[in-house]
């Protein structure tokens, strides 16, 4: 690990001083996606919390090019950006769309479906925050079930999250991961893995909200290590096809002991209205989920072993 | 050197957007606009054309793409109809705010529901207020020309231009068309040269949301704010007017073929009866100003090739000695009139201008309209002058009203 650590690219892309809340998990997972994509990059913006961490005209508080787009553009100003510069003859840069879940989940998905199933060039990040934390904690398809968001604010959410990984995966795409900046190591590894790959990459990345979820700012650490602990949301990484958890997910996957999501719930006072038969349900979801990669893990272990 | 061919308006587009040397196509098909998008792939995948082409899976995304591409200095180009414009209209705005170069080519058709797919100029006329340059063109030369210029004048004024021509009318009629020389065009149109470059050597965060006030960046210096920008913009469109009216005067003296600027005349120098319009409409009218003719009325034809920016100064000096004024719209605004109707009764307001005005909505949804239909309806009101100069509801023609 102290290993890995010394190797991070030292300079700092995103100044001092942003527009960002206490305790973003989106600032730290762009400050350590932005160390792992070095120079040669080029972000595609939506309008969502990077857009405010940007800054605003005419300041900008990150040292990366960024071109703003419209709610549902990113994959295609993605694709726009690729072409253009290949007219130019620019090949040695990488565009890099970094997008909430609900420009990614909702409004964004056509286009990022479009973009990847043309296999075009590039990383989309995948932010998720699971709502519409920028205009206040509306509910998204990203949102979990019994989570309370202002669009949401009695009865909760009824209904799962949407599972955009397995969309991802059936556009055959070389690349996909998920990270979370409570491992930044993992995190930055997968981008600095996924720079190195040609054809489109799907990075998902879990960001604890500690406004939009409820919690105190100092946690959004632990926050980030008990979804991973309770299995919420693993980390694992799809290498043309090939399944493999990694980091903290791995060791729970081997050892077999994650451990109950009342964990994770209990802390955020979005889920404060959840009665114990929505824990349950909640429970069965993340287990049926977890086995299946276990057991994806396992077939792809050897299946694609020599 | 150049040569003729016998080609649709459809095929005059796009060899007009090869001969402009676009490097970034992105579209996404929609009839009538089809035949357009189909021969931009031939030449590109046979190697005639060197240019990226991106196979979007909508017309949202096809300008998005054009508006990124733009964006990092290459020349982009675009084209929808109807329902696809509409579907555009949030990056249609887009790329106006964003000063991009871009040209997009409407194919004009009517706006479903209920749907067609034959001509109006509803869905362009909906785009008005979107800040782009809207240039109207008459036939098939005039297509492959305009396209040309719509590099030229966009480039310099950084402002997009939509080119628009009549869905099926044009774009699938067969014309005699003479297609400039590749060298020749060249020298007219040098390469595209970005407002903004993106890289890291300076790295800038484009179209960042604006507070309502001017501030200061780090450096100290005075930015604008929103409405500083949009300010500009309209002054580039307004600017513009001369750049549109150079450009095509330059193109005439290189090529020898003047589609008008702005603004292009039939027989005007004695009417006391003009008609207008835009496009194919416009060009059946000076048929129709034939017959008013023989019928020994003094008609002319003023055909606004310019829509916005609205050439007002060329507008009031074509019109100063019209007796009555006769609009033929193939658009309409709900609730009110026809829009080169109300533009123009503001734009000759206080010009001393006294001619009645009529407003007649014709060939909505590919309605058939001859230009025997047109000189009737005109001559019928010409005999039966209304005496005021009142705002008058426009006169449906060839539409079962009862």
């Amino acid at each position: 690990m102290p290993e890995t650590l010394f190797k991070i690219n030292a300079k700092e892309y995103i100044l001092p001083g942003n527009r960002s809340c206490q305790g973003c998990g989106l600032s730290l997972a762009y400050r350590m996606a932005l160390k792992a994509l070095r120079e040669k990059t080029i972000m595609v913006i939506g309008p969502s919390c990077l857009c405010v961490l940007h800054g605003l005209y005419p300041s900008t508080a990150v040292m990366v090019p960024g071109l703003n787009t419209t709610f549902a553009s990113a994959g295609a100003a993605a694709s726009g950006l690729v072409a253009g510069l290949r007219a130019l003859g620019r090949d040695d840069e990488t565009v890099v769309a970094f997008i909430g879940d609900g420009g990614t989940f909702d409004m964004g998905i056509q286009s990022l479906s479009g973009a990847a199933e043309r296999q075009t060039d590039f990383i989309y990040v995948c932010y998720d925050n699971e709502g519409y934390m920028n205009t206040g904690t509306q509910r998204s398809s990203a949102t979990p079930l019994g989570a309370i968001t202002s669009t949401t604010p009695l009865l909760a959410k009824e209904e799962h999250k949407k599972d955009l990984v397995r969309i991802m995966e059936a556009h055959e795409v070389p690349y996909i991961a998920t990270a979370n900046p409570a491992y930044p190591i993992d995190l930055y590894d997968k981008f600095v893995k996924a720079k190195k790959i040609k054809g489109t990459r799907y990075l998902h990345l879990f960001i604890p909200c500690p406004p939009g979820w409820g919690f105190p700012p100092k946690d959004t650490i632990r926050l980030g290590r008990l979804a991973v602990e309770t299995g919420v949301f693993p980390l694992f990484e799809i290498e043309n096809g090939r399944f493999r958890f990694t980091g903290r997910s791995r060791a729970l996957a081997e050892r077999g002991h994650k451990i109950p999501v009342s964990n994770y719930l209990e802390r955020q006072a979005r889920f404060g209205r959840m009665t114990p038969a929505q824990v349950q349900v909640f429970q069965q979801w993340v287990d049926r989920r977890w086995e299946e990669y276990v057991r994806r893990a396992e077939a792809d272990a050897k299946h694609f072993s020599p | 050197m150049s040569r003729v061919e016998i080609m649709t308006g459809n095929q005059a587009a796009a060899l007009g957007a090869r001969l402009a040397r676009v490097q970034v196509v992105a579209a996404y098909p929609i009839t009538p606009q089809t035949s357009l998008t189909e021969a931009l792939a031939q030449f590109i995948e046979s190697g005639e054309m060197k240019a990226e082409y991106v196979r979007v899976e909508g017309e949202h995304s096809a300008l998005s793409v054009c508006i990124a591409a733009s964006t990092v200095g290459a020349r982009a180009f675009t084209a929808t109809s109807a329902n696809g414009l509409l579907y555009m209209h949030e990056q249609i705005h887009w790329a106006a705010g964003s000063r991009l170069p871009i040209v997009m080519c409407c194919v004009n058709r009517g706006v479903g529901a209920p749907w067609t797919i034959l001509n109006d100029q509803q869905d362009s006329i909906s785009q008005r207020d979107t800040g782009w340059i809207q240039l109207y063109c008459r036939d098939n030369q005039e297509i492959i020309d305009t396209v040309i210029q719509a590099f030229r004048i966009a480039e310099a004024v950084y402002v997009p231009v939509m080119v628009c021509y009549d869905g099926f009318v044009l774009s699938h009629t067969l014309m005699p068309v003479e297609i400039p020389d590749a060298e020749r065009v060249d020298a007219f149109l040098p390469p595209y040269r970005p407002h903004t470059i993106l890289s890291e050597a300076d790295p800038r965060t484009i179209n960042p949301v604006m507070f309502a006030d001017p501030r200061e960046n780090a450096a100290g210096v005075l930015g604008d704010g929103y409405m500083e920008m949009r300010y500009k913009l309209a002054g580039a469109l307004t600017e513009a007017l001369k750049t549109i009216q150079d450009v095509s005067d330059e193109y005439a003296r290189l090529f020898g073929r003047n589609h008008g600027g702005l603004l292009w005349e039939y027989k005007t120098e004695d009417a006391e009866v003009i008609l207008t319009g835009m496009g194919s409409i416009a060009n059946e009218a000076t048929i129709a100003a034939d017959i008013l003719r023989e019928k020994g009325v003094p008609a002319g034809v003023v055909g606004i090739r310019a829509y916005r920016p609205f050439p007002v100064e060329a507008i009031t000096h074509a019109f100063r000695k019209a007796k009555s004024i006769h609009c033929l719209e193939k658009a309409l605004s709900y609730g009110f009139a026809g829009p080169i109707y109300t533009d123009l009764r503001a734009a000759l307001y206080g010009s001393g201008c006294e001619a009645a005005m009529h407003d007649y909505i014709a060939s909505l949804g590919g309605r058939d309209i001859q230009p025997d239909t047109i000189a009737q309806v005109v001559f019928e009101r010409v005999i039966k002058p209304e005496a005021d100069g009142r705002f008058h509801a426009p006169l449906w023609i060839n539409c079962r009203t009862e």
